[in-house]
């Protein structure tokens, strides 16, 4: 059984929502870069960043955390990498890591380990449109677009314009 | 993604669709290859054995920098420092290497056919690294990614391949390659370095360079491979560097976009002046960087996932 969580009106708000903490916890935004996490991640980040961008703009890079997977061994299928791009420095930048959702913490753990590699942030921060709860990692996002309450096996779909033609957050109960 | 192949042991049994996949991963680790830390955890844990029977410098160590990139470790193990000396056959010595919890086995070995005995044999996946006169999937693999990056799709690029087509393991495999991805080959070199039959792998054949030198996007010299040759075939090589070699009167004569490839060792002042050196179209260093991209790529289609003995 499918249930819509959010449409694209709510979708917006929450992006809106998003954005206005996040720049109240940055008042400065010269050094503040998005990053997301592929594949909805990336244009989630790209939203954000567009509401907080005024004079200047600020950057958003991409990762595929695929090869820092900590159950690659795991997996009976070879995943397919489709690659990172950050195409600026991050020493000394305030990162703001993005994802549609945050489930078990593995993926933010890949992902920040991966974002070591590439430098030095000043700090990393998190944001996510819907966090699910079930965590299996001491991590925790900064800024949450909403909470909801999920049973292990259910499975959270968000679908973005950019990636899947229309915008929404859905559960399935199985 | 599962890659259709569990072994990588050549070209000639590979699809457009297969090729394609090894070179789109590939250009993911390209990408790794220019980070800060050009290393990923995707292969913690797992090792790889490269079993080299013949001399190599460049292989060898672009499989171990690719392994050790991957976070994987690589064993080398070489010929004259091993019991093969004491008489110990191939299998036995895969065998004993499987034994000690290898994942893959990378071999070079003289004998063409030598990586598909061991593949029928051990459990490992096996990656040929280059049997005698047969295939040498990666390095046809690399020309390709790095004729790719310079010139985009190969489909209708005119390429030629100079030089001993009858010895070449790599003219095979860049061969196959370059004629499933659309490009049209020619071959040139030599009557008694032609093998017989040679058309019928998809490419027209010329014994006269100057005939068709001046007519295709990509020139892929092949060096001379004295080892190989016996004197018959090659009268000197001065004959060899007059006729069909690379020389700067000739490299002034080619067109400016025209991209210059040699798998290495070269031969300076053989099948190459060392003006080839200087043309700002010689990829024979971006082929080098670009080798581990593309080994990195093969190890992690093949030592993905679950397959551990």
């Amino acid at each position: 059984m499918t249930r819509r969580i959010a449409g694209e009106k709510e979708v917006a708000q929450l992006i809106t929502r998003l954005a206005g903490t996040i720049r109240r916890a940055n008042k400065d935004t010269k050094d503040v870069a998005f990053v997301g996490i592929k594949r909805r991640g990336v244009p989630l980040a790209r939203r954000i960043a567009a509401r907080l961008s005024g004079t200047v703009r600020i950057p958003v890079g991409a990762i595929d955390i695929t090869l820092y997977r900590d159950d690659l061994k795991m997996v009976a299928e070879t995943p397919i990498v489709r690659g990172s791009e950050i195409d600026f420095d991050i020493n000394g930048r305030t990162l703001v890591l993005v994802d549609d959702v945050i489930f078990t913490g593995r993926t933010i753990r890949a992902a920040l380990t991966e974002l070591l590699d590439f430098g030095r942030p000043r700090c990393i921060q998190l944001a996510v449109l819907i966090d699910r709860g079930h965590r299996e990692l001491p991590i925790q996002p900064d800024f949450t677009g909403r909470a909801i309450r999920t049973r292990r096996e259910d499975l959270v779909d968000i679908y973005f314009k950019e990636t899947d033609g229309r915008d929404g957050v859905f559960l399935t109960r199985k | 993604m599962k890659p259709r192949f569990k072994h990588l042991l050549g070209i000639e049994g590979l699809d457009r669709s297969d090729i394609l996949t090894i070179l789109d991963q590939a250009r993911t680790f390209r990408e790794v290859l220019d980070r800060p830390i050009p290393v990923v955890p995707a292969l913690r844990g797992k090792t790889v054995v490269n079993l080299f029977f013949e001399a190599s410098t460049r292989t060898a160590t672009s499989f171990q920098l690719a392994a050790s990139r991957l976070s994987a470790q690589c064993v080398n193990f070489s010929r004259t420092a091993s019991s093969v000396s004491k008489g110990e056959t191939l299998l036995d010595t895969a065998r004993n290497i499987e034994a000690m919890r290898a994942e893959g086995i990378i071999i070079r070995h003289s004998m063409p056919g030598a990586p598909h005995f061991l593949a029928r044999h051990v459990r490992a996946f096996v990656v040929n690294a280059g049997d005698g006169a047969h295939e040498h999937p990666t390095q046809a693999l690399l020309d390709a990614f790095t004729l790719r990056d310079k010139l985009g799709d190969l489909k209708g690029r005119r390429i030629l391949i100079v030089g001993d087509i009858a010895h070449s393991r790599v003219a095979r495999s860049n061969v196959f390659c370059f004629t499933r991805l659309g490009a049209k080959v020619a071959v040139c070199g030599p009557p008694t370095l032609i093998p017989r039959y040679c058309e019928e792998l998809g490419c027209e054949v010329f014994c006269r360079i100057d005939r068709v030198l001046y007519e295709v996007d990509v020139v892929n010299m092949l060096r001379v491979q004295q080892e190989r040759i016996g004197v018959w075939c090659l009268p000197t090589l001065r004959e060899y560097r007059e006729l069909y070699g690379l020389t700067a009167e000739r490299l002034k004569k080619l067109a400016p976009d025209v991209v210059v490839t040699h798998p290495g060792p070269v031969n300076w002042g053989v099948e190459m002046d060392f003006d080839v050196a200087e043309f700002p179209q010689a990829l024979i260093m971006s082929q080098v960087t670009n080798g581990v991209a593309v080994r990195m790529a093969v190890l992690y289609l093949l030592a993905g996932g679950e397959q551990t003995p």
